[in-house]
């Protein structure tokens, strides 16, 4: 299998391949619970993660996993449902949302059977706290429906997930980058290229079908929770093979990040009884939401923060954050349930939450939009009337788009999404593989066409940095299309970022060393970006209404007349289409739009 | 600020050499991670691992004056000038700060990670008390970082058969949960001379855990399931 010679480009590269049922691309929550799935139905499984496994930034998660187990409070999956559709200001599709409210507490059952250290209540069962958007009965009280491993909820499983995978002897390509997805002209998607990155050297991984779970776009915003490693990835390859993304306007802005530096501090703060103040040691959000308060949606709370800070009400001597009140749950909660956060807080801040409030600011989190997919993890993309999918291409995680989140998600709503449909994703993928026996030909252009892209980077000669140019675009991505948006600024946002992009031209590399050159790396990384960066101020730009996140100063309101629907835009062209939302769930009554209060 | 950074390219160093840094601009609150990469965007041929930057992802851990730990929770202040970094010790360099941690993760992998039932699972999920899991707390945060196993005379000398002090942590993580039902097989799997019985207690680990986790403790746990297990 490994050898053939092909004639491409300049230099003739020996470019080696290999075959395998299935390949994942990305080893986050999302892509090693697909892969568990596979391994586990004896699938010849290859998933391939630019880090290792455990470096994925799944491990990052902190407060929690929603499942309506009725551990500490009254609760349903209907309830879980509600409040999911509510949080999504009703962009979100009903059947998707029905279908992973219902499996939640399943596969969290599932998650603690195959080892997750879930924190535990007194009668022994998982511990639950309370997060943001969440009541009982449809709108009424408060409820606790967030399964937590103290603030490492992301980490325990992770880990879980990976141990798992050994234990069904997954086969890893650990540190190999993906670089573009390999497509013939019937449209079926054959595998993709990939880079070791270790020795530089390119692989060919052919296979049946290809899972995109390389997770989300957050290195878009200079301020952000994210790790270096989400540059989206996936996203940009799905783009560059003329699939579109949808909803990309919708990027969710955290409430708490330790301000002026961007690192989470979980909603559970706020959930175990922690509140935000502003200089005048105000309880803000009683006046924005007086019934949810401070555990009103992710982003209520990150507009009434900026708009405490813009009315010069924001604490500190530029009056640049408000504080998260934290000290009066006292030491023992703090080193309980929240002991990773503390320590974030120690040796970021040099303060103690025990005895001081903690600055925070909104910081960029989320991306929403992403890969669109039916809830089996079909890639689709609209024909006439319907929809057609793409064959042998998945997505699932925080690079799909199912859309389970619509305009804004709940905390505690990924962690369940990447599982849900990481193992809906391999599920469908082994019945395809029954009705797929054989691989289909390679499309030799395509292999070219990707290698070209690669050998695009041995440009040699002096010209701009990629370093400078990811500096700019993260500024110009938080000034032009943050928390507040305007026609004028996003019309702008799209003229600066276009003009960032064809600098792109000018990049040449210092490094072309073959052996672990991370510089060619962060270079196609930033091509990524700069797409799905053009993807999201089109997106903004284009919506005329206040949805969510999306938050327009010249259209206040939700506008379901004319926006009741998803966008997606496509690379060529930069074309922007519309899909309707998915308002009928599978099985039960649908939820129509209604005024969203907290 | 200065600083010596260990620099190896094997395609083009026939060994490896310091070569010296100078940062102008040191902002408070600056962590080492933040320098390497503002010398990153002066040289990009200066390579090493890195990507949450608060600690939890494991990539960073590098050898700093002398000391291992993660670059991202080291702030500048503390530390002395030059700065000397070099790729964590007794694992082989694959170039300059990136070692290669294949040696680790086999170790890792031999202690069988995962929690082993043999009952029927239940309906909805294991009961374990508060108490029980409490047991878990200091085992099970581990980020796979390597500074304690690279930091240890034992693993030096015995890298392919002493498990090193992260593996071991993992291993008693699961003879410590009251889930697991492998007890014995796991115990058996880390008797004779090498496996465990290597760690003469140095504590190197636990010094530069920068978890604060106690593999040493965790080691000692081990060790005294043994003789319970035994009698
Ligand atoms: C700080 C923080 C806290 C959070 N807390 C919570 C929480 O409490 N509850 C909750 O529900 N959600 C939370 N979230 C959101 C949630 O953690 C993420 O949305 C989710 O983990 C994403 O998982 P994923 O599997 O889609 O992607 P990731 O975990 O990001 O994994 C992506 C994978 O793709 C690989 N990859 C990417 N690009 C390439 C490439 N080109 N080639 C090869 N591999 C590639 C990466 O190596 C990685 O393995 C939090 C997010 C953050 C940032
Ligand atoms: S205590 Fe044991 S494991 Fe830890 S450094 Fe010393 S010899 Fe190694
Ligand atoms: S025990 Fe500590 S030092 Fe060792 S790998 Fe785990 S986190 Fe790193
Ligand atoms: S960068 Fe993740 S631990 Fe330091």
């Amino acid at each position: 299998m490994d050898g053939t010679v092909t004639d491409v480009g300049v230099q003739p590269v020996t470019l080696a391949r290999r075959q395998f049922d299935s390949l994942v691309i990305g080893a986050g929550g999302g892509g090693l619970r697909a892969a568990l799935q596979l391994a586990t139905a004896d699938a010849n499984v290859a998933v391939v993660s630019k880090v290792f496994p455990t470096r994925s930034h799944t491990v990052a998660a902190q407060g929690g996993i929603n499942a309506a187990l009725a551990n500490v409070l009254p609760d349903n999956w209907h309830w879980h449902m509600y409040d999911t559709i509510k949080g999504s200001d009703y962009l979100g599709d009903q059947d998707a949302i029905e279908y992973m409210c219902r499996s939640a507490s399943h596969l969290v059952y599932e998650l603690e059977h195959a080892g997750v250290p879930f924190s535990r209540l007194d009668d022994g069962k998982i511990y639950q706290r309370p997060f943001g958007g969440q009541s009982q009965n449809f709108g009424g009280e408060q409820a606790a429906r967030t399964c937590a491993a103290a603030d490492r909820t992301g980490h325990a499983m992770l880990h879980t997930l990976y141990q798992q995978n050994i234990h069904a002897k997954t086969h890893f390509f650990d540190e190999y980058f993906a670089i573009d997805l390999i497509k013939d002209d019937e449209g079926f998607v054959l595998g993709a290229l990939v880079l070791e990155i270790e020795t530089g050297k390119p692989l060919l991984i052919e296979a049946k079908t290809t899972l995109i779970a390389t997770g989300g776009a957050g290195q878009l915003f200079r301020t952000n929770t994210n790790a270096r490693i989400n540059t989206g990835d996936g996203m940009g390859m799905a783009l560059r093979a003329g699939i579109p993304l949808q909803d990309m306007e919708f990027f969710q802005f955290h409430p708490t990040g330790v301000a002026g530096r961007g690192m989470l501090l979980t909603e559970g703060a706020r959930g175990e009884g922690g509140y935000l103040i502003n200089k005048d040691g105000e309880r803000f959000m009683e006046r924005y939401a007086p019934h949810a308060k401070d555990l009103a949606s992710r982003d209520v709370v990150s507009r009434a923060i900026s708009t405490e800070v813009r009315e010069g009400r924001g604490c500190g001597p530029d009056g640049e954050y408000v504080l998260l009140k934290l000290d009066h749950l006292g030491r023992d909660v703090l080193q309980k349930r929240l002991p990773g956060i503390s320590d974030t807080i120690r040796t970021f801040l040099h303060i103690d939450p025990a005895e001081e409030p903690v600055p925070v600011f909104p910081t960029a989190h989320y991306t929403m939009g992403g890969i669109p997919t039916n809830r089996h993890g079909q890639v689709v993309v609209p024909i006439d009337q319907g929809e057609e999918v793409i064959p042998g291409l998945y997505a699932a995680g925080e690079c799909a788009c199912v859309s389970v989140h619509g305009a804004n998600r709940l905390g505690g709503n990924s962690l369940l999404d990447i599982v849900v449909f990481g193992r809906a994703a391999g599920n469908d993928i082994i019945e395809y593989l029954s009705n797929n026996r054989y691989h289909r030909r390679l499309d030799e252009a395509s292999v070219d066409k990707a290698v070209d892209h690669l050998q695009r980077w041995d440009l040699q000669g002096e010209g701009e940095s990629v370093a400078n140019l990811r500096n700019e675009l993260q500024l110009t991505m938080e000034k032009y299309c943050g928390v507040f948006r305007t026609e004028v600024v996003l019309a702008e946002g799209i003229e600066k970022v276009l003009e960032l992009q064809q600098r792109m031209a000018d990049v040449r590399l210092q490094d072309h060393s073959r052996i672990f050159n991370t510089a060619r790396i962060e270079a196609m990384e930033l091509e990524n970006l700069f797409d799905i960066a053009v993807a999201t101020v089109v997106s903004a730009h284009a919506r005329q209404e206040s949805r969510g996140a999306h938050s327009r100063i010249d259209y206040p309101e939700r506008d379901d007349v004319h926006w009741l629907k998803h966008s997606l835009y496509y690379k060529r062209d930069r074309r922007l289409d519309y899909k309707p939302v998915t308002l009928k769930p599978i099985s039960v009554e649908s939820f129509p739009p209604k005024e969203r209060v907290y | 600020m200065r600083f010596r950074i260990y620099r190896y390219q094997p395609e083009v160093d026939n060994k490896p050499r310091m070569q010296e840094y100078v940062l102008e601009e040191i902002q408070p609150g600056m962590m080492l991670r933040d320098a390497l990469l503002k010398l990153r965007e002066q040289d990009e041929t200066l390579v090493f691992r890195h990507s949450c930057g608060e600690g939890v992802c494991g990539s960073d851990a590098m050898n700093i004056n002398g000391q291992n730990g993660l670059a991202c929770l080291t702030p500048l202040s503390n530390l002395k000038e030059p700065v000397e970094v070099r790729p964590l010790p007794g694992i082989p360099v694959v170039r300059d700060l990136v070692v290669d941690m294949s040696q680790f993760f086999y170790h890792y992998r031999a202690v069988k990670p995962y929690l082993k039932v043999h009952d029927p699972e239940p309906e909805v999920e294991f009961l374990q008390s508060p108490q029980q899991r409490e047991k878990l707390d200091g085992l099970y945060e581990c980020i796979l970082c390597g500074c304690c196993t690279t930091a240890c005379p034992s693993f030096w000398w015995n890298p392919d058969k002493f498990r090193g002090p992260a593996a071991l942590l993992q291993a008693y993580r699961f003879l410590a949960d009251s889930r697991d039902q492998a007890t014995t097989e796991r115990l058996e799997d880390l008797e004779g001379p090498y496996r465990m019985f290597r760690c003469h207690t140095i504590m190197n680990c636990v010094n530069v855990c920068p978890k604060g986790l106690n593999p040493t403790a965790a080691i000692n746990n081990i060790k005294k399931l043994m003789v319970k297990d035994m009698i």
